[in-house]
């Protein structure tokens, strides 16, 4: 069974990291990676001392800068992308999205949850001393 | 016969990867096609220990943003850290990764020399990241904000710190490639190796990422 000609490909998985292009092409992918995380980075520090932004909106905005920097730091510098032959290292990284979301959210929930259940400080002094 | 077999073949596997081919599929990695070449399996596998890695760091960031107002009477996010640095170190981290994705660009050019500097650059800016944070440290210990003063400082310390001891270990790989690229030259292995450094570098930047932002620019909101 001879192989087509438009099966280039010689192989059907790509690493994390790999990129099947030529040098250029890669390079040219990092400095875009590199203008878009500088660029994200610069916003987030402007969002933290500027005065002109709604004040409750600050955290939750600098949050959705953090997370689509980090987003961009996965595919032009990780490579990770949704492309066919990165299935493994997207499913990968799924599961260990999945991980620390559970942790970080499980974490803050059950410690509030905690914190709010707990009998107040002064109502503690107070049993103490009845004794 | 070949024909007929393709034009059955293409709307099953778009994408030419081997997955549908079945039983006479030669593809490594699927089928009769025997194991994924090694270069495949080893990132593979390095890129599980990162997400093992990163979920450690989910621990430590829990710990952070549980014991954050637990500051025993102690000093608080805003009276401690300083924007100015943060920046600094940010940037520095930021080109450092960019350097070391030109040094993986130019080893696999096979230029020895380039390879070299661009991972030369990636460790000078590590080292000074490193020094930054060293003096930022000694800095907080000297004025009574050690990881011994309260809840808060100790989470700080340990997610900050176990950044920090993460960029030590990478400046250590950096100068270990360099010196086996000149030792070894582009061996197959030594190739796996730095595919391996690069991306332990670049989630390192992400792992940064988060710390600078929920760390030192949520800390020191008005």
């Amino acid at each position: 069974m001879s192989k087509t000609p438009i099966q280039s490909h010689s192989h059907g998985d790509a690493a994390p990291g790999d990129e099947q292009s030529d040098i250029l092409a890669g390079i040219s992918g990092y400095v875009i990676g590199l203008v878009l995380a500088a660029g994200l980075t610069a916003t987030s520090f402007w969002v933290a001392s500027t005065n002109m932004l709604w004040e409750p909106g600050v955290p939750i905005g600098l949050c959705v800068l953090a997370i689509a920097q980090m987003g961009v730091h996965l595919v032009f510098f990780l490579h990770i992308t949704t492309g066919p032959d990165n299935t493994n290292n997207v499913l990968a990284l799924a599961f260990g999205l999945l991980i620390v979301f559970l942790v970080i959210a499980g974490s803050l929930w059950i410690m509030a949850n905690l914190n709010a259940n707990m009998m107040p400080m002064e109502s503690l002094t107070n049993l103490s001393m009845q004794h | 016969m070949t024909t007929a077999t393709a034009s059955i073949q293409t709307p099953v596997d778009p994408h030419h990867l081997g997955r549908a081919g079945g039983g006479g599929d030669e593809t490594p990695g699927s089928g009769a096609g025997g194991p994924a070449p090694k270069k495949i399996v080893v990132a593979y596998g390095f890129w599980i220990f990162l997400l093992s890695d990163i979920i450690m760091f989910a621990a430590l960031f829990a710990a952070y943003a549980v014991l954050k107002n637990a500051t025993a009477g102690g000093p608080i996010t805003n009276e401690l850290f300083s924007r100015t640095t943060v920046a600094i170190e940010t940037v520095l981290l930021l080109l450092s990764t960019f350097a070391c994705g030109l040094a993986a660009k130019a080893a696999e050019a096979g230029k020895r020399r380039l390879a070299q500097i661009g991972l030369l650059v990636t460790a000078t800016l590590g080292v000074a990241f490193l020094v930054l944070e060293i003096i930022e440290f000694a800095e907080l210990i000297g004025k009574g904000a050690g990881p011994d003063r309260s809840a808060f400082l100790s989470a700080f310390f340990a997610l900050v710190g176990c950044h920090g001891l993460h960029v030590a270990v990478g400046l250590l790989w950096a100068g270990t490639m360099i010196a086996q690229f000149k030792a070894k030259g582009f061996r197959a292995d030594i190739m796996r190796r730095f595919a391996c450094f690069n991306l332990f570098w670049h989630a390192l930047d992400i792992i940064w990422v988060a710390i600078f932002t929920v760390v030192y620019l949520l800390g020191t909101l008005p």
